[in-house]
């Protein structure tokens, strides 16, 4: 028990913070950053399986973030009936197109050996594929998005219950990790970094500008919840009494009858959305705590042994047998797919899927920030990490305004560096974030909560 | 004569903004090459460092505008330059001796070395906010141009003319001279084989004499140089914005990349391959092609191959490609 005692300190002062948010912003902030620091421990679940268990660099989070979002929106959305019908064949005809180019690319790469004429010809092949492609989507896709372009233009999804669409989203990330991973593993660490940095910058650039698929950057909106809605809850009969019930002493303190109806009223506003927030908040804690439990399993597993003697020595490993490139590619999958999980959750929290946002500052290196803070190789590190670092990325503007304000308040109002300051403040939490990233790297390396090795 | 036309179109559509674009991603892979193959670290700061030094020229240019100082048909932001170079060199001593000297010291790897510069990242951009704000800006005076396409129409009497920007032409110009002068240093000066020599083999450049620190030293100078002029080029190209500069560090990775990283020359080049690339492949041929063509022959279509949306991926996938096929770039870098 005594190797937990830091893990339960450093947990209870993080929700020790939130408390006090929740008591001196409100209630509804408080799990807002709550519900935040579970999909981002979501994240650096994933991120940490990859860079801790095994030492993989992956710049590319975004990517996979972006990835499960837009998965969100293929499985919720109602399909676009009329879209389908217009472009619907052209598209499926080029995921045939697709298919094909790379049944015939990989039967040159199998048949013949390697000469210059099997480059040329699978390059010739690629090439005449993206043609085909583009003749063939054309006209599809401009009819798909002249469908109603205001609301639609897009062909819309397959109208499943939202929460399928968090299986989806990590399927969709891990498989595309498949693909990355065939392709990428094999370089040295820092240009891992670099080429996943750069693929992820590509496929938000697709998603961003491939607006049959999901409306680009003019954005899905009213997506499906698997929370009741505010409206829902503030008529209905039960809720209402609920809410009676919770502030029954301060109502009885009300006389006027109009005056308390309206107290109730506003009570009940102000329940409704911390009741839908408490409602994911729920939904991410049980995803959390499952994959906490798998994955400190896996850690402590023969599996897990194995990866970590990958990590630490890839040659030994490689010479007891081990088949390093396999595995690699596993993790990454893994890895990748959780982040994927993170993305549709985190789509399924706002409602809204803005493929415009997102950049790698915030979805690739926060998210590092976040793994290497924590500790890498510890579960409950990153998890902590996760919290730590977005509770600093959220607070720190009005900590910062607070701190400006004390600071100047000798200055009269319109002192230009006052004004702007106070007009900078949002920019002290990558001062913040940066500063903290440097202190952890220099004084403790392994991170707030180290990795722990537990000897069997 | 529709050749003559078609050769212009092209000319002024492509070749120059290439050119252009190309060398201020030169100047900035060299920067990111050099700091790899001497300091042996992936610098993820590239885009704020180049944003940090070009902040202060802009600062700079408005403070002698209000002077009234100027170039006249020049821009007057190249006589702030060597100031805000000297600011430059200055902050990059500072995180040197503050962050990266302590991971030089332990010889730490690679990845943790661009981890750190992911946090010196981070405090760079809160810097830059902080001091100028995230807002577009523009900073160009003097001359825009140097040949106005009616101009150019008008003395050569075709239906095509060439537009040539005073940004551009500078850019170009500067570009040369500066990259024919560190090559110079580079390879002929004693300091700049010392440094080739740090860069080849750490210890044996310690055996035979060479002082590490200076070596360092002069990296960050020459860092610096590169960074603020290929930061202020582009700033007077196109316009200064943080979060633009913090995104053309994936280019400038690319190019490095490309070239072969950690050899200076292979990052020159690279820098126009990577904007050649992404010019050619997202223009619209259909003007070129209707003056090459009789007219019954003429396409409907633009005849792009990919629309600008995605001039940052084209350069994406080339890297990949490049990776793929040649890790160590097309001229032979550092062995991967």
């Amino acid at each position: 028990m005594r190797n937990y005692k830091n893990v339960i300190a450093a947990y209870s002062i993080m929700i020790f913070l939130i408390i006090l948010v929740g008591i001196f912003q409100s209630w509804s902030i408080a799990l807002t950053i709550l519900n935040y620091c579970l999909i981002s421990a979501v994240m650096t679940i994933g991120a940490n399986i990859q860079w801790g268990y095994a030492g993989l660099i992956n710049f590319g989070i975004m990517g996979y973030t972006a990835l499960g979002g837009l998965a969100v929106v293929l499985v919720s959305v109602e399909p676009v009936k009329k879209a389908w019908q217009v472009g619907g064949l052209n598209i499926l005809a080029c995921i045939w197109i697709i298919v094909a180019i790379i049944f015939i690319v990989k039967f040159i790469l199998n048949r013949f050996d390697k000469s210059k004429l099997r480059n040329y010809s699978v390059a010739s092949v690629i090439l005449g594929g993206i043609i085909l492609l583009r003749v063939t989507a054309a006209p599809g896709i401009e009819a798909i998005e002249s469908v109603d372009p205001a609301k639609t233009g897009f062909l819309g999804g397959m109208g499943l219950p939202v929460l399928f669409s968090w299986i989806f989203g990590a399927l969709l990330a891990g498989g595309l990790a498949f693909v990355i991973g065939k392709i990428a593993l094999g370089l040295r660490a820092d240009y891992l970094a670099i080429a996943t940095l750069l693929i992820a910058e590509i496929i938000v650039s697709i998603i961003k500008h491939e607006e049959w698929l999901a409306r680009g950057v003019k954005n899905v909106i009213g997506l499906k919840r698997p929370a009741p809605y505010e409206i829902d809850l503030q008529t209905s009969e039960w809720f209402i009494n609920l809410v009676t019930k919770f502030n029954s002493s301060k109502l009885n303190l009300i006389n006027s009858i109009s005056d308390k109806q309206e107290a109730l009223n506003q009570m009940v506003i102000d329940a409704s959305s911390v009741y839908v927030k408490l409602c994911f908040t729920g939904l991410f804690l049980t995803v959390v705590i499952i994959l906490l439990i798998v994955t400190q399993k896996a850690l402590y597993s023969p599996w897990g042994r194995k990866m970590r003697a990958i990590r630490d020595n890839e040659e030994a490993a490689s010479a007891m047998g081990k088949n390093i490139v396999k595995e690699h590619l596993l993790i990454f999958i893994l890895g990748s797919a959780i982040v994927g999980l993170a993305g549709a959750m985190m789509v399924t929290n706002d409602g809204l899927f803005t493929p415009g946002s997102y950049r790698p500052m915030r979805y690739t290196f926060v998210i590092w920030v976040m793994v290497i803070v924590g500790g890498t190789g510890n579960n409950f590190g990153a998890i902590l990490g996760g919290f730590v670092v977005w509770f600093l990325w959220v607070e720190a503007a009005p900590i910062a305004l607070f701190l400006i304000n004390l600071f100047t308040s000798h200055l009269p109002e319109t002192n230009a560096v006052r004004v702007h300051l106070i007009e900078s403040a949002p920019y002290f939490r990558f001062l913040v974030i940066g500063i903290g990233l440097l202190l952890i790297m220099r004084y403790r390396p392994q991170g707030i909560i180290p990795e722990k090795i537990i000897k069997q | 004569m529709d050749f003559l036309n078609a050769i212009i179109v092209l000319f002024n559509f492509t070749v120059i903004p290439a050119l252009a674009y190309g060398s201020q991603l030169a100047l900035g892979a060299i920067f990111v090459t050099l700091i790899y193959a001497v300091l042996r670290f992936a610098n993820f700061a590239t885009g704020d460092m180049m944003s940090f030094g070009t902040m202060f020229a802009v600062i700079l240019t408005y403070y002698f505008q209000s002077l009234g100082f100027g170039l006249g048909v020049l821009p007057t932001a190249l006589l702030t330059i060597p100031f805000a170079i000297l600011m430059m060199i200055l902050y990059m001593l500072i995180i040197d001796k503050f962050v990266f000297s302590y991971y030089r010291i332990k010889k730490s790897p690679p990845v943790q070395f661009a981890m750190v510069s992911v946090g010196v990242m981070f405090v760079t951009q809160a810097l830059i906010r902080i001091i100028i704000g995230p807002s577009d800006r523009r900073f160009l005076d003097g001359e825009k141009f140097i040949i106005k396409a009616t101009e150019f129409k008008e003395m050569t009497g075709l239906a095509e003319g060439i537009t040539l920007k005073s940004t551009q032409a500078i850019t170009i110009i500067v570009t040369l001279i500066i990259v024919s002068i560190m090559f110079w240093f580079l390879n002929r000066t004693k300091t700049g084989t010392s440094m080739r020599a740090y860069s080849d083999n750490e210890d044996l450049a310690l055996l035979s004499g060479i002082d590490p620190k200076r070596v360092v030293l002069i990296t960050w100078v020459i860092a610096g140089i590169l960074a603020t002029i290929g930061g202020v080029l582009y700033g007077l190209d196109k316009s200064y914005r943080p979060f633009v500069y913090f995104n053309n560090m994936l280019p400038i990775f690319a190019a490095a990349i490309v070239g072969g990283i950690g050899n200076p020359f292979g990052a020159f080049l690279g820098g126009y391959v990577i904007a050649f690339a992404e010019i050619f492949v997202t223009y619209a041929y259909k003007r070129f092609i209707s003056y090459l063509l009789p007219e019954h022959l003429e396409p409907d279509s633009l005849l792009q191959l990919l629309s600008t949306d995605y001039k940052f991926a084209v350069s994406f996938s080339i890297l990949v490609i490049v990776l793929l096929i040649r890790p160590s770039g097309i001229f032979k870098g550092k062995v991967i």
